[in-house]
């Protein structure tokens, strides 16, 4: 019997699909309506917080140094009033095998596949990720197929994708190259029928527990070399898993520092789009999927996300493409490392911020990333030029994404700017009421408030205020 | 001619551009969805030829010849100024006790 293979027809399947490829079955955490145990489905894997330490470190991923960054703490607060200026500290997350904090997702995964008998791991990303699953697939002995966006219509791949692709194939993984478009999914889907492989996704309960660990380490590391806890911890925020495992991490670690999601700044450039596709500068950490996924977590490639960033985040700040370049050369240029320019979203939201808090308190930027050929800010900037991007030096604020690449003329001049979190909020629960019967249950009342970091009166005034709208 | 047992690139055409997601922009709905997978060819073959290579997973894949040897050609480009006057500015910044533009 052959198996239908036309766009519509593979994505019909994409549930049962999704449920051998994961070895979870995401029915038994639904209510019928909005609300889902998110609870269950994050305990579902029965592994505690030194558990998972324990399977990353036979991975040799995780317990990565946390820096005090003195110089450009001490430059930042040459732009504060007196007495403001925090402690910057870094998690040097590029230190993991891979080069990325994604290995402590990727070795959660990992382990769960070949637990479960898989002869190999598919992962769909164009980022660290999949460096980080070949990775691990290396030492597990497993077979490892990445997916990846790569290349425009004129065949131009974005440089840093092009580094990952090396990256993975380096790990002896098998690297699946495609032109712009959401239909990736449809290619990933049809490999996982094929192949029969473990889907590594990004979101599933194995990839957050994985996360959980580095805020967990953060918070003990802060303790214990500066003896205080953070007063605020800094995510780069895409997808939301970061930001979701990095806050349950810390509650778990008795911390209950906020969390600020920071993302650069993407607006206007269609994430779809062939000829956006090489007028951008960062392929993750921006707003472009920030935004999406934070007030649609289930977006993703599985039923229900693991990662749900608005519950846990309390600030959302972005940054220009020019002021994480221009981080990204502070950090070398000050601190002696070479890290990004994705991962360094937080560190410049972090110089931002860092005058808002005493000198005293403690700010944590919670990764770093590898760099080199291809992600480099020389590559990425000079790759930017051959594609009309104007690169100039000036004010970051007069910066048109896709246009131009401002990178600021002095230190002061970074300020990140503040999202509006509230219609963040507002766009998840008018998402779920629109798919839901009305009125909704107060059991699916008290989820949405959980979902949004809100609290009921706020989703009912939301609920109101759309019904009124629509009449 | 191309050996079999060569270490080569394919491309195939995933969806053609009717074929393609309701949901892609314009620009994107108008070109196909293009693939480049790596393998060892299965047959002696010429460029621009259709043909199957063994991936190193061990599958078998179909496509167009494109590439023998495909390598890497990225890099860190060429020389961008703005990066070192960023660095210029940060180091005399961090050196004054005041900076410039407080």
């Amino acid at each position: 019997m052959s198996i239908e293979k036309s766009y519509q027809a593979v994505m019909a399947r994409r549930n049962e699909i999704m449920k051998s490829a994961v070895g979870l079955d995401y029915s038994r955490f639904e209510s019928g309506g909005i609300a889902f145990d998110y609870e269950a489905m994050m305990a579902s894997p029965g592994l505690d917080i030194m558990e998972v330490k324990a399977i990353q470190a036979d991975y040799g991923v995780g317990d990565t140094p946390l820096v005090e960054l003195r110089r450009i703490s001490a430059l930042a607060r040459k732009y504060a009033r007196p007495g403001f200026g925090a402690r910057i500290l870094i998690k040097d997350e590029a230190a993991n095998p891979s080069g990325s904090f994604k290995a402590r997702r990727a070795a959660l995964s990992v382990h769960v596949a070949q637990k479960m008998g898989f002869k190999g791991v598919i992962t769909a990303t164009s980022g660290n990720y999949g460096a980080a699953v070949a990775s691990c697939c290396a030492k597990a002995g497993l077979h490892c197929i990445v997916v990846q966006e790569c290349f425009d219509s004129k065949g131009r791949g974005q440089p840093e994708i092009v580094e990952k692709a090396r990256k993975c194939e380096a790990f002896g993984a098998e690297v699946i190259q495609l032109t712009v478009g959401p239909e990736l999914f449809y290619a990933f889907l049809l490999l996982l029928e094929e192949t029969g492989y473990f889907n590594a996704s990004l979101y599933t309960p194995y990839a957050i527990l994985g996360v959980e660990t580095l805020g967990y380490e953060l918070a003990r590391q802060c303790q214990a070399q500066f003896g205080a806890m953070p007063a605020a911890v800094v995510a780069t925020n895409a997808g939301g898993g970061n930001l979701t495992g990095t806050a349950r991490g810390l509650i778990k670690a008795g911390c209950d520092s906020p969390v600020i999601a920071a993302s650069v700044n993407l607006r206007g450039l269609h994430m779809a789009s062939d000829r956006a596709f090489n007028r951008k500068s960062f392929t993750t950490g921006h707003t472009g999927f920030g935004m999406p996924f934070s007030s649609w977590p289930d977006r993703s490639d599985v039923p229900r996300s693991a990662g749900r960033p608005l519950r846990y985040m309390s600030r959302y700040v972005t940054l220009s493409q020019g002021e994480v370049f221009y981080t990204t050369e502070m950090l070398a240029v000050l601190e002696g490392m070479e890290r990004g320019p994705a991962g360094n979203t937080s560190l410049a939201a972090a110089f931002s911020l860092a005058r808002e808090l005493p000198r005293e308190a403690l700010l944590v930027v919670q990764e770093t990333e590898y760099t080199g050929a291809g992600k480099h800010p020389n590559a990425q900037l000079a790759f930017a030029r051959e594609n009309g991007v104007k690169i100039a030096t000036g004010d970051p604020r007069e910066e048109v994404p896709g246009e131009s690449i401002i990178l600021p003329s002095h230190p002061g001049q970074i300020r990140c700017q503040e999202a509006d979190l509230t219609r963040l909020r507002e766009g998840l629960i008018i998402r779920a009421i629109s798919e839901a019967a009305l009125p909704i249950s107060e059991a699916d009342l008290h989820f949405l408030a959980r979902e949004t970091r809100s609290d009921t009166a706020f989703v009912e005034g939301v609920i109101r205020k759309y019904q009124e709208e629509k009449a | 001619m191309i050996k079999k047992g060569s270490w080569v690139q394919l491309h195939s055409i995933v969806l053609t551009p009717d074929q393609r997601a309701p949901q892609v922009p314009q620009d994107t709905a108008a070109l196909p969805l293009e693939q480049w997978v790596k393998g060892w060819l299965m047959e002696d073959a010429a460029l621009g030829q259709k043909t199957r290579a063994r991936t190193r997973t061990g599958r078998e894949v179909k496509g167009l010849l494109v590439a023998e040897a495909p390598g890497f050609s990225h890099g860190f480009g060429a020389f961008v100024p703005e990066l070192l006057a960023a660095q210029e500015s940060i180091l005399k910044a961090a050196g004054e006790a005041v900076p410039d533009e407080h």
